[in-house]
Formats: structure tokens, C-alpha cells, sequence
């Protein structure tokens, strides 16, 4: 499946129109290294190796981070990223990310931003915004009332993975195996949730669970939720958002959480990013959000396929 | 046992405690959780068609199940029987079990017959089987175009309706899915 030439087109022109609303914005492009020595930790991510103890990175955001730390503001950055095993409608193993950060900015400011940029990004395709249902103000809901409204589940955040598999298995939730707190959320999320808002508009969905915080800080006020969003859009999953932790000793255990989760899992363990953690305590207060380009073009263009927005989306096979 | 990495359209697996084959499969993977294969499965028993999102690393338990090539021979009081084509043993199945597919299952015919758990619990048959009128009203010949019919009986019993000009004895060919008469193949 190789790509069209007017899809290629489309596709260029929506990538100089996200470059130009960020200079518009005052952003200054960065461009860090795709080979790193610590790709990200997360748990459900298995990096791409190359050679001999270095990876390809799953996202840009340790460097990233550093750079916001070393007194960067405002940066953005189009990178590749890759992620062994991954191929779907959705997914390619090596894809385009667009990365931003946003210093001493609330998170609501990238919504925002992602607001903006889509409309943009949907004019530069000459696509109408309002018929792709971009042009009023995104809906925003909570994880919690979208799972007491689709599912019917009172999700408190701080429930453990017994109590929320009950509370799954009484709305009549398949749970299958799922014994980890994350395996259970995501089969309702999935069964319930998703179905919903890939027919809704595009949605913003903001104060995820503590116990999916990545790196994410914990929401002051409620230390159940933290401030992270995810932004759906056409049955597409597009952004994920977080207000950053600059907590350098949380951040750690984090890390050597997920790397024992790893462990226990058989997946590889990755060196923690002792870099990342030494500049943390110099980070601002900063909020960062990392966004599918591909699916935004998907999304633009109406494609069902990811491959199809790719000039060669049906070599690149995970 | 399976895991998710094994599905295939065509795989066969229990969800519970039914056999199910699958039609068709999506990987999918949300947020930042575990990769799931959302999977579109048929029952094989009852034929409804049921989707499930499956983890990776959840364990799927293969269904028991087999199809052979059967030849229909006879039917008794309550059953109908049939014989292994390569092995030439016999075994009859209940009628409530074939069910309305008698309708289009002349003795002889080769069926697909479908074992769960070594029990016979479906046969599928050919898509067209071709039959001999037993039974009709006298054909009017030269009445090829209008698209009348009338109703006309084949071997089974089952009535098939047929245009005006088919006549007892001739051959015609039908659609076992629907029913529906396609084309006279052979004169009586």
C-alpha cells in the first residue's frame, strides 16, 4: 500500500503547516538523538535495538526534557520514532511524532494547542474544518465520568487491582486473565469506553488514574488522578499530554518500578536515564504532550489505514 | 493452549465454553497499556458473531474441533446417517441437529459435517447441489422470459420455486444458502 500522490501531497502540506504554527508560536524546533542508550521505560513499549547497547528512541521526551531544563521554553520537535511489534490500522513500527513542551504553562494550554493545530492542519489539506468536526471547542471529560457514563463503574484511582477486576466483572466485563491494575482498566476501556468516543467528536480526556501516571505529576487537590490527557479524535487515539513530574526522587522509583515490571514481564530492561533524572530538578514547571502525525493526517484525509498516509506504509512492518 | 499471537482468521477457539472460529482480527493498543487483538469471532454452534478485545499474554484454549467429508446415506426415525468418506464409518446425527439444511440434502451428496468435542454438531453442505424435479404443474413451453413461477419438489421434499417451463425430470441447479432456483441444466 503505497501511498498516493495526492496523499502526499496532503501530507506535506500539513507538515509545513504544523512547522509554521509553531514558529508562529514562538517555538524553537529541536532535533535530539534517535539512538539513545535509555529508550523510554514504559512498560507496554519494546524498543528497537540498534547496535551494540543502544536503541532507537520510542519518543523524544527524555532529551526533550533536558533541553526544557537546560532554560528551553518553548520547543517542538517532528521526530521518527519506532516500537518493535506494533502493526495495526493504527500502528507502524516506525512512524512521525510531534513532540512539544511548554514551560511554566498549564496543561489546558495544550489542548489548546491541539485545538489550533488541527484546525490548521485541516485548512492547509483544504479540508473544511467544521465538516470534520473541528470547528467548536472539543469536548473535555474526565476518565472517571466517562467510565461511570459508558460503563457504569465508579473508578476512585486508588482502588486496587482486586477491587477494580470486581468492579469491571460486575458491569460484565470480560476480564479474561488481567490481574495487573492496567491490564483490567484497559479491557474496560476498550470494551466500554473507546467504542463510545470513537463516536463521539473529538474529545479531550483529562485526570488519569495514579496508578497510569507515567510521568505525569499527581493533580494537587487529588492525588488519585494525575494531570495527564489523552485527546481522541475520529476513532483515533492522537495526543497524550501530561503536566510533567520534576520530582526527580518520584520519577526514580518510577523507573525502577517499571523496570521490575518489565523484568517480571521477560522484556528487556533499559538503563534508567540518569541524565533525565540529574536535570529534572532544574525543569520548570512544564507541560508536555506528544502527538501521532500520521493519524493526524489520517484523520484529515479520512483514512482508515496508517499505511495509507505513509509512502511506504505497507514495508514498514514493526 | 493459544495466545494472541497465534490468531488467525480460521482459528478455532473456546470462549466460554463455545467453539468459536475467527472471522476477523485488529491489533490494537490504547494509551499506554498492554497490546490487545480485537477479534471478531463466530460462533460455531449457533452462528452468532461475537467480538472480543483478547489481551497478549491472555491465554486462549484451543475448541476441539474438527470438519470431515461426509457422504449422507439415509434417514431414520430420528436421525440422519452419515459415512466417513475415508474411513467408511458411520455415524448418525440427530435431525434437530441438521435442522432446515435437510431441505437441500439429497441422499449421496458429500457434506462437510462439523465434530465438537468428537460429537457431530453441524454439517455445512456444497454452496449448489443440482436436483431432478419429482414433482410440478405442467410446464408452458415458450414461457422463458416473464419471470413467473411456480412452486416444484425435489427429491428431499423441499419445494424450490421454478420458472413456468421447467417440467418433472428436468435438472436444475440451487442455491443452497438461499434456496433459489439459478438455471436448468439438463432437460427431462
Amino acid at each position: 500500500m503505497v501511498a498516493a500522490r495526492e496523499t502526499l501531497e496532503a501530507r506535506a502540506r500539513i507538515l509545513r503547516a504544523v512547522r509554521a504554527w509553531f514558529e508562529s508560536e514562538g517555538f524553537l524546533e529541536v532535533d535530539t538523538p534517535a539512538r539513545v542508550r535509555s529508550p523510554g521505560q514504559e512498560v507496554h513499549l519494546d524498543a528497537v535495538p540498534a547496535g551494540e547497547a543502544g536503541w532507537l528512541i520510542t519518543s523524544p521526551e527524555y532529551h526533550m526534557k533536558r533541553l526544557v531544563a537546560a532554560g528551553l521554553p518553548r520547543i517542538v520537535q517532528i521526530a521518527k520514532c519506532w516500537r518493535a511489534n506494533e502493526v495495526g490500522p493504527h500502528h507502524r513500527g516506525e512512524f512521525t511524532m510531534v513532540e512539544w513542551y511548554r514551560a511554566n504553562a498549564p496543561l489546558e494550554a495544550l489542548a489548546d494547542d491541539c485545538e489550533a493545530l488541527l484546525r490548521a492542519a485541516a485548512a492547509a489539506a483544504g479540508r473544511d474544518p467544521t465538516a470534520l468536526g473541528l470547528a467548536a471547542p472539543f469536548a473535555r471529560a474526565t476518565v472517571r465520568e466517562l467510565w461511570a457514563r459508558h460503563a457504569g463503574i465508579e473508578l476512585d484511582g486508588d482502588e486496587d487491582a482486586t477491587a477494580l477486576r470486581a468492579k469491571a466483572a460486575a458491569a460484565g466485563v470480560a476480564v479474561g486473565g488481567a490481574t495487573a491494575w492496567d491490564d483490567i482498566f484497559y479491557q474496560v476501556f476498550l470494551d466500554r469506553i473507546e467504542p463510545r468516543l470513537a463516536a463521539a467528536g473529538p474529545t479531550f480526556v483529562f485526570d488519569w488514574p495514579a496508578p497510569l501516571a507515567a510521568l505525569a505529576r499527581a493533580k494537587s487537590g487529588d492525588p488519585r488522578v494525575v494531570e495527564r490527557f489523552e485527546l481522541y479524535a475520529g476513532g483515533l487515539e492522537l495526543a497524550n499530554a501530561f503536566g510533567e513530574l520534576t520530582d526527580a526522587v518520584e520519577q526514580r522509583r518510577r523507573f525502577t518500578e517499571e523496570a521490575a515490571l518489565r523484568a517480571a514481564r521477560g522484556r528487556a530492561v533499559y538503563p534508567i536515564d540518569e541524565a533525565l533524572l540529574s536535570a529534572l530538578p532544574r525543569m520548570p514547571p512544564t507541560a508536555g504532550i506528544a502527538l501521532g502525525f500520521d493519524r493526524l493526517v489520517m484523520l484529515v484525509l479520512g483514512a482508515r489505514d496508517i499505511g495509507e498516509v505513509m509512502a511506504f506504509g505497507d514495508e514498514n512492518v514493526g | 493452549m493459544y495466545d494472541t499471537s497465534d490468531i488467525r482468521k480460521g482459528l478455532k477457539i473456546m470462549i466460554d465454553g463455545a467453539p468459536y472460529t475467527v472471522v476477523e482480527f485488529q491489533f490494537v493498543k490504547p494509551g499506554k497499556g498492554a497490546a490487545f487483538t480485537r477479534t471478531k469471532m463466530k460462533n460455531l454452534l449457533t452462528g452468532a458473531v461475537l467480538e472480543r478485545n483478547l489481551r497478549s499474554g491472555d491465554k486462549l484454549e484451543p475448541a476441539d474441533v474438527e470438519t470431515k467429508t461426509m457422504q449422507y446415506l439415509y434417514a431414520d426415525a430420528d436421525s440422519f446417517i452419515f459415512m466417513d468418506t475415508s474411513t467408511y464409518d458411520q455415524v448418525g446425527i440427530p435431525k434437530t441437529t441438521i435442522g432446515d439444511s435437510a431441505d437441500y440434502m439429497p441422499e449421496n451428496i458429500n457434506v462437510e459435517v462439523l465434530f465438537f468435542n468428537a460429537r457431530a454438531v453441524g454439517v455445512s453442505l456444497p454452496n449448489f447441489i443440482e436436483q431432478a424435479i419429482v414433482e410440478t404443474d405442467p410446464g408452458f413451453r415458450g414461457d422463458t422470459a416473464t419471470g413467473a413461477t411456480k412452486p416444484a419438489k425435489i427429491s428431499t421434499g423441499a419445494t424450490i420455486n421454478v420458472p413456468l417451463f421447467i417440467n418433472v425430470g428436468d435438472v436444475i441447479k440451487i442455491d443452497t444458502r438461499t434456496g433459489q432456483y439459478l438455471e436448468r441444466l439438463a432437460r427431462a
